[in-house]
């Protein structure tokens, strides 16, 4: 059509969190520890492997969290740094014999470079641009996973199997617990140094550069380093989650991480509301549990109870978990005062 | 050098697909500035009517026609329903509603029609096309149809006041505001027109692809790689684009060792990568200046 190029005011991707609302009160932190440390030892196995997925997504709704809620970048290609996260752990415990819990720093540092590098062509990109572009990212892994040129060490489409580590120094649990309190430790750890990131210089950059990204950079924020900077950090705590996901379930297989999985932990995102660091459990929970429910309803049409619970999600809370930890507090408020 | 003719003619028929997807993906994208990731349900749910009704007795012709009315109406109404209250939020709330719309479409279309393949009928036969082994009646028709549809849609929006206004509404909302245009429906239109675009897409993908409710999945993200080269302002581009990747789809699948039909996707994808980050507006689409 016509040559003229256009002027158009960008609208925000994502809107602006307070630095304050990202976080829970302590009261409420210690609430939630003592029922995340409680909980195991009185339900069955099942439930506690449940709780360690949880965990796990939680991890990586909480790593796409920082990218999107504090650097204002999407993704809907979680699902390859956790892949990528899955097999290294799973490649060093089964071929190279390595200790399971020194696989996983190695597996953060692997997907910290590889979401570094990627970071940097995503660095022209914004907006929608930048979903279909990790979109892409996270439709092509699977089919890079499967390739006979890798197959000594993936093994292909048949994918690895991962031993469980029995509990160390003869400690009185089964497998399932001591993994989930294994996973806990990793969990409140990479949770309590985000939140510490976010209050941190850098985390001020982030969230600079997602406000307003040439007020930053005339700030003197280097818009590029902290750009990569969140999508290696991203990747990395992905990294660390696939890696933890392999441990727990046993098994990597190149069909586990596809596009449905970023999906997934994108929505647990929205759900647990953007920015909001402790709403990445409640979107964890969300996409874990939902689908199990939504077949509940109605075994032929869960996808569509599931589609209709989102829009009822997006419709009716629009900030997520967050919104309604806020009408919560104000409504315990009130009632203190009475 | 034969090799050559037949793997480009191959790759040509084969874009056609992409190219009529991506037509539909950039009219939306227009419309609404983002991209509908439900694109490809609403193409499939589409198909599926038309199959429908041909089974009640339709014939081909009168189906199309009724499917594509039914499309145009159910864009409308979609954006009326579900989007409509969306458009002032972040774009982040958008994708989700989009990926919502998708597994509701996908799920329902299971339900009526079932997960099993069904053959579909096309109207222009499945003969060798002129004399070709490689590109088909139904493919030299389908080439045909995309570029009318192109056609059309060049004449509507050059010289019909509607497609001035929603070119209008498009590019400045506020000032096609104050001249008196109702943007608002301007975009509901825009979500009719794509679902009606994409419609014809589907009925048009369905006998090469088969029909089932999950059809278009990967016919959509050759579409995104199709409208992203064009550049997604451009619905020319859109169409060039989509036999671009179709030929090169093919080109590289052939000469280049070691890249068999599994390679093929992620070579797509590394496509839009690359063209994203050398050229972001696509080889035919505008620049965006950002007003700061």
């Amino acid at each position: 059509m016509s040559a003229a190029e256009e002027v158009v005011t960008e609208g925000q991707a994502v809107e602006a969190v307070p630095k304050r609302a990202m976080t829970l009160g302590y009261g409420t932190s210690l609430v939630v520890l003592v029922a995340l440390i409680i909980t195991p030892l009185l339900v069955k196995n099942f439930i506690i492997f449940q709780m360690t997925m949880l965990l796990i997504y939680g991890l990586a709704v909480l790593a796409l969290n920082i990218l999107t809620g504090g650097s204002g970048q999407f993704s809907l290609g979680q699902s390859a740094f956790y892949a990528v996260g899955a097999y290294t752990s799973a490649i060093l415990m089964e071929h190279a014999n390595m200790n399971y819990a020194l696989t996983l720093p190695i597996a953060g540092i692997i997907c910290f470079g590889f979401g570094y590098l990627f970071g940097k062509p995503a660095l022209r990109l914004s907006g929608v641009y930048l979903a279909l572009a990790t979109f892409a990212l996270a439709t092509a892994m699977p089919q890079l996973l499967k390739l006979g040129f890798f197959e000594h060490w993936t093994g292909g489409v048949q994918g690895l199997v991962v031993t469980k580590p029995d509990a160390p120094f003869g400690l009185p649990m089964s497998q399932d617990m001591w993994l989930y309190y294994f996973t806990l430790v990793i969990t409140i750890g990479i949770y309590l140094a985000s939140v510490n990131l976010l209050r941190s210089r850098s985390g001020r950059a982030f969230m600079a550069i997602r406000d307003n990204e040439i007020a930053a950079s005339a700030m003197g924020v280097d818009v590029a380093l902290y750009k990569t900077l969140a999508f290696g950090v991203s990747a990395g705590i992905t990294g660390v989650a696939g890696g933890l996901g392999a441990i727990a379930v046993q098994f990597v297989a190149p069909d586990g991480y596809t596009i449905t999985l970023a999906i997934s932990l994108f929505l647990g995102m929205v759900v647990g509301g953007v920015g909001w660091l402790p709403g990445s459990i409640v979107g964890s929970a969300f996409i874990i549990f939902v689908p199990n429910i939504a077949e509940g309803i109605s075994k032929g049409l869960s996808g569509a109870v599931f589609g209709v619970l989102l829009f009822l999600v997006i419709f009716l809370v629009p900030h997520g978990a967050r919104q309604v930890a806020i009408v919560a507090t104000q409504l315990f408020g009130k009632l203190k005062k009475n | 050098m034969e090799l050559f003719v037949n793997q480009v003619l191959a790759g040509v028929a084969t874009g056609a697909i992409y190219a009529c997807m991506a037509l539909a993906v950039v009219m939306i994208y227009q419309a609404i500035d983002h991209l509908n990731f439900a694109q490809g349900e609403m193409a499939m749910f589409s198909t599926f009517i038309s199959w429908q009704l041909m089974q009640w007795g339709v014939p081909y012709w009168g189906s199309f026609v009724l499917t594509v009315g039914f499309s145009f109406v159910a864009g409308i109404a979609i954006e009326r329903l579900l989007f409509k209250p969306l458009a002032k939020a972040p774009i982040l709330t958008n994708v989700a509603g989009f990926i919502a719309l998708y597994a509701i479409i996908n799920s329902v279309a299971g339900l009526i029609w079932d997960f099993t393949i069904k053959q579909y009928p096309t109207p222009f036969g499945s003969s060798p096309f002129l004399g070709s082994q490689l590109i088909s009646t139904h493919q030299a028709g389908m080439i045909g149809l995309t570029i009318l549809m192109l056609v059309l849609l060049f004449f509507f929006f050059r010289f019909t006041r509607v497609g001035l206004a929603m070119r209008a509404a498009a590019s400045l909302p506020e000032s096609a505001r104050l001249v008196g245009i109702n943007t608002s429906w301007m975009i509901a239109l825009g979500w009719g027109m794509a679902a009606a675009i994409g419609s014809v897409a589907g009925m048009m993908i369905a006998p090469v692809v088969f029909l089932e409710p999950n059809m278009m999945l990967g016919v959509l993200i050759y579409g995104f790689a199709a409208a992203v080269l064009g550049g997604l302002t451009s619905p020319f581009g859109a169409v060039v684009g989509g036999f671009l990747v179709g030929v090169f789809e093919n080109l590289v699948g052939t000469y280049i060792p070691g890249v068999g039909n599994e390679l093929k996707l992620p070579i797509a994808l590394a496509l839009i990568i690359t063209v994203l980050v050398v050229k972001p507006a696509g080889l035919f689409g505008r620049p965006i200046i950002k007003r700061v």
